[in-house]
């Protein structure tokens, strides 16, 4: 499945970070997922525990925090909850809508441990 | 490359980034570095570069999208015995295995590129980038990617195409928008292949399928098509044509766009590498 190259190149992302950062480790990462960006949570979990070996991220911790589904009516202007497979106005029930979240395939966040020589202090 | 160009942030999502600041120190001592960038990022960015070489090229990129054997490859071929004078096409297979589907469309008297992905379900905008070499993009007015069969993984992945179709065959069943939503959601144009056989079965509601395409929210025209009998080809041909027309309208005018699946931020970076 997909869930594969995407962990990957989520992967790829996390190490460059870890690298600018001069991370040794990476311990969490943080992820956002919409039910319609077309990837499964639990499939990608499977896939991270495979992905990961070797990577800065050998032992990280893959947290998915599901977004939920919001749609704008174009007709109407009213925002509503919505549902995978039904995504009309839940004022006037026209369908054309614009999704204002529901599709995102975002990293958040990236915990990690610094190197010692590093004197971690963040001056910023 | 260019993870501060702001090109993931959108309506939806941009209360996420402002509050808070960009470090913050855990209890234990880590550091939490909040990101948020599109997990593909380095596919979505290739696939912009791929968009460039199209558009410099003036030609109109369509890709297709269905489970397998929904009618892809012959909808290709009876589309190029069709127009093969008025435009000069190219094809890039995108199959699991075989050589098959590109030596279908290379009978025609059409250049195909055949990419065989061996265990990936779906192509990559790096794939592409890869068959683009092989090719001569100057003699083309339309380039069809023939995406691998499949109604799932394919959307998560923006090629640089123009356009999105999305083929369901009356095989299928008429609830597939309902069960797929992603992919449906994602296209340009739906194309209900193998009309010829519906006479054959009883429960498939055209209707319905056009009812659950509309409850995603898409205005895409549905098209009732079969590649045996020419139902609705006139259609789904004076579309293309339209089509070819608005791209060539957009270069004159230095634009572009993107297909369906890509949300606002993809656009505003599109934008803002220009
Ligand atoms: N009756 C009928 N059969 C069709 C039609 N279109 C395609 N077929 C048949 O359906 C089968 C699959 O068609 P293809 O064009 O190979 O399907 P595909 O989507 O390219 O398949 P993959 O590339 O393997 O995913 C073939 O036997 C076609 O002849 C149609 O309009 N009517
Ligand atoms: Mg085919
Ligand atoms: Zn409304
Ligand atoms: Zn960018």
């Amino acid at each position: 499945m997909h869930e594969l190259s995407i962990c990957q190149a989520m992967l790829t992302q996390v190490e460059e970070i870890a690298q600018r950062e001069h991370a040794s480790q990476v311990t969490r990462i943080l992820i956002r997922i919409g039910p319609l960006s077309g990837v499964v949570p639990e499939l990608l979990q499977q896939a991270f525990t495979i992905a990961r070996a070797g990577s800065v991220a050998a032992s990280a911790e893959l947290e998915t925090e599901l977004q939920s589904i919001r749609v704008r009516c174009q007709q109407c202007g009213a925002e509503c909850d919505a549902e995978t497979n039904r995504l009309i106005c839940c004022e006037c029930g026209d369908f054309r809508t614009q999704l204002i979240s529901g599709d995102e395939l975002l990293l958040a966040s990236v915990e990690l441990t610094r190197e010692p020589e590093e004197e971690g202090t963040g001056d910023d | 490359m260019c993870d501060t160009c702001g090109c993931n942030i959108t309506d939806g999502n941009r209360h996420l980034i402002e509050e808070g600041g960009k470090h913050a120190h855990t209890d234990d001592g880590s550091v939490a570095v909040e990101v948020l960038q599109n997990l593909l990022n380095a596919n979505d960015h290739q696939a912009a570069h791929n968009r460039e070489h199209f558009d410099r090229h003036q030609l109109l990129t369509i890709n297709l999208m269905s489970s397998p054997g929904s009618g892809k490859t012959r909808l290709l071929e009876t589309t190029i015995d069709t127009i093969k004078k008025r435009y000069r096409m190219g094809v890039i297979e995108g199959d699991l295995e075989t050589e098959n589907d590109a030596q279908r469309i290379r009978q025609k008297g059409v250049e195909a590129v055949q990419i065989t992905t061996g265990t990936a379900c779906h192509l990559d905008a790096h794939m592409i980038h890869h068959a683009l070499h092989q090719m001569n993009l100057d003699e083309l007015d339309i380039l069809f990617i023939e995406n691998v069969g499949n109604l799932v993984c394919p959307a998560s992945f923006d090629l640089g195409q123009h356009l999105n179709i999305t083929l369901l065959s009356v095989t299928e069943g008429d609830d597939k928008p309902a069960k797929y939503p992603v992919i449906f959601r994602a296209a340009d144009h739906v194309l209900i292949t193998k009309s010829d056989l519906l006479v054959m079965l009883d429960d498939f509601n055209t209707e319905k399928a056009e009812q659950a395409v509309r409850h995603l929210a898409v205005e895409a025209p549905v098209t009732l098509i079969s590649a045996k009998n020419g139902e609705g080809f006139e259609t789904w041909l004076t579309w293309l044509d339209e089509q070819v027309q608005k791209q060539a309208e957009r270069r004159a005018k230095g634009e572009t766009t993107n297909p369906k699946l890509q949300t606002e931020g993809i656009h505003m970076h599109a934008q803002d590498t220009r």
